[in-house]
């Protein structure tokens, strides 16, 4: 009888230790093939023009060169591209945050006429296609004066985050309202309420949401590839954009760019990690 | 009991005088939210949908054509039923390995093993990474002649083709990277669904004699169908729209059979100053959309279990 268990213990023991080697070996293969362009990218970048088209290719460069970093920040304003994209990123960002986080206050917690009916309002317009507002849009900027500015990618994405007041009343609803009501009782006005309570208990969520947002402004292509077509105001991605255009086959320059072009997010990303995923199950599962 | 009765009486003027101005109150609060909303979106869906009717050129003032757009892209633009064709067909590689990759990431992740931290890491690298540097990324691994793709081909003897420049493999080469780029983010969707699947209904299959394959079939999936219905929703969405990939990697080559819709949308608007033509196409997309999201809603009843 003892024996037997004994027995069963080891064998699921050994079925255990099978399952997460066959995990692991799994999970190995299908990370390095999420990774290995990635290296093949950091490599290439390192490399001479004639080693990139080398065959076999080499896994490490033989002779690791910085001339392709060189020539993006000598021939090409690189540093000024990547002021720009942080410019729009911040500016775009910090407005969205204040104007989203106010919304969604009132949302969840103040009571006024028409406040749901408005609310749909709002959430419908995230299923509008990007595609049928950025022609008017593209017009509307152009006759205001906006085009070949960075305006039509700051102001709108400061005022019009239906996605960003979506994810905080979503969070505002799981925060405790015995303290607002406290404080109203204390006579509190509702804007104190929400610059003294609820704005500190959402920090969370507006990192959350500062991440998501910095990324998509960080990453935007089609924003700015519609609305700027002056050099002085590109942003990384269409400086990247445009060393490809200069040096189509270039590898390592080209790669050089893509590293520069990724490298700021994904710090962002690694620093503030546990607040994308969180992103990513908060408004996924619930929208 | 004078005083309670004064405090009272205090309560009850400032919570009248409260309500009279919390009634109104909230609309200060969301004013730059709405105000923005209004200005940049519904404004522009108000003039695209005028525009549409008219053709316009940026220069000469718009000239009034009724529905004319909208019946020469339908009757007359070839290349509008190719680029639609093509949305689609870029729709159809991506779906299934959309839904089924992520999949088995996450069940594999579920367990509790060892540098789970790290493995999803390397998963969400392709996520964070912008649409210009992938497209340059695979453009380099999908060379022909020096692409790392095609010499690793070379190693089980095959001779791979030049992808992206071969009318039958460039889209499914495009394809393949918005999947790649997508493992990520929809590996966390599945996380978060298998959270929420309880543990006693494992528990009672495995007391019933069901082994880890039919708890997996019989359990997880079916509880899982909402997850892969909103990931099926969001990818069709998701790959109606794309642009920059296109874009970056192959500009709608070779002989038009990576052109997709809004790429096809940018080249009439900013290539041939046709705003007119283009916001129709917008609508017609719009249109698209909607009806394909409508049709998955419909089918949804047969196969999600909520």
């Amino acid at each position: 009888m003892r024996a037997a268990r004994v027995e069963r213990v080891a064998s699921s023991r050994q079925q255990q230790l099978i399952a997460n080697t066959v995990t692991h070996i799994l999970l190995i293969v299908l990370g390095l093939a999420a990774l290995a362009p990635f290296w093949w990218m950091i490599s290439t970048s390192f490399k001479t023009e004639f080693e990139a088209f080398q065959i076999p290719p080499t896994w490490l460069p033989l002779e690791p060169t910085l001339e392709a970093y060189g020539d993006l920040f000598l021939n090409q304003p690189f540093g000024l591209f990547l002021y720009n994209s942080v410019k729009i990123a911040v500016l775009g960002v910090g407005g969205q945050l204040i104007t989203s986080s106010l919304a969604a206050f009132a949302f969840a917690r103040l009571d006024f006429p028409g406040k749901n009916v408005l609310f749909i309002i709002v959430l419908s317009t995230m299923m509008v296609p990007y595609a049928v507002t950025v022609i008017p849009l593209y017009i509307v900027m152009h006759r205001v004066g906006w085009v070949n500015t960075h305006l039509p990618l700051i102001v709108p994405a400061m005022l019009s985050s239906a996605y960003g007041t979506f994810l905080l009343r979503q969070f505002m609803f799981s925060l405790p309202i015995e303290l607002e009501d406290a404080a109203r009782i204390d006579g509190c006005s509702s804007f104190g309420i929400y610059r003294r309570i609820a704005l500190p208990l959402m920090k969370p969520a507006l990192a959350t949401l500062g991440v998501f947002s910095f990324m998509a402004s960080w990453n935007n292509f089609f924003g700015p590839f519609i609305f700027l077509d002056r050099k002085h105001l590109f942003t990384v991605q269409l400086g990247v954009a445009l060393v490809q255009r200069q040096w189509y086959t270039s590898w390592p320059r080209l790669m050089a760019g893509s590293v520069v072009v990724t490298l700021p997010v994904l710090l962002v990303f690694l620093l503030l990690q546990r607040y994308f995923v969180r992103g990513i199950s908060l408004t996924g599962i619930k929208g | 009991m004078a005083q309670s009765q004064a405090l009272t009486r205090l309560a009850v003027r400032t919570k009248i005088q409260g309500i009279r101005w919390h009634r109104y109150e909230g609309y200060l609060f969301v004013a730059p939210l709405i105000i923005g909303i209004v200005a940049f979106i519904f404004l522009p869906i108000a003039a695209s949908l005028y525009m549409s009717f008219h053709t316009w050129d940026m220069v000469s003032p718009p000239e009034l054509v009724g529905i004319k757009n909208y019946a020469r892209l339908v009757s007359r633009d070839r290349l509008f039923w190719k680029v639609l064709g093509n949305t689609f067909k870029y729709a159809g590689w991506i779906i299934v390995p959309s839904v089924t990759f992520p999949l088995i990431l996450a069940a594999l992740l579920d367990r509790p093993i060892r540098m789970r931290y790290l493995y999803r890491l390397a998963f969400f690298l392709p996520l964070v990474t912008s649409v210009v540097a992938v497209g340059l990324m695979f453009r380099w691994l999908y060379d022909g002649e020096f692409g790392l793709i095609n010499y690793s081909l070379s190693w089980v003897g095959i001779d791979g083709p030049n992808w992206l420049s071969d009318p039958f493999w460039a889209m499914p080469a495009v394809a393949m990277v918005t999947v790649w780029q997508g493992l990520g983010y929809n590996m966390v969707l599945y996380l978060a669904g298998l959270q929420g699947i309880p543990d006693h209904l494992h528990e009672a299959a495995t007391i019933d004699g069901a082994g880890p394959f039919s708890r997996f079939f019989r359990i997880t999936i079916p509880l899982l169908t909402p997850t892969m219905f909103f990931i099926l929703v969001m990818s069709v969405i998701g790959t109606f729209q794309t642009f920059g990939l296109i874009y970056v990697m192959t500009q709608g080559g070779p002989i038009n059979s990576t052109n997709v819709y809004i790429y096809y949308l940018w080249q009439m608007a900013f290539g041939s100053s046709k705003m007119g033509y283009a916001s129709a196409m917008a609508w017609i997309l719009a249109l698209v959309i909607f009806t394909i999201t409508m049709i998955q809603v419909r089918l949804a009843r047969l196969w999600v279990h909520y």
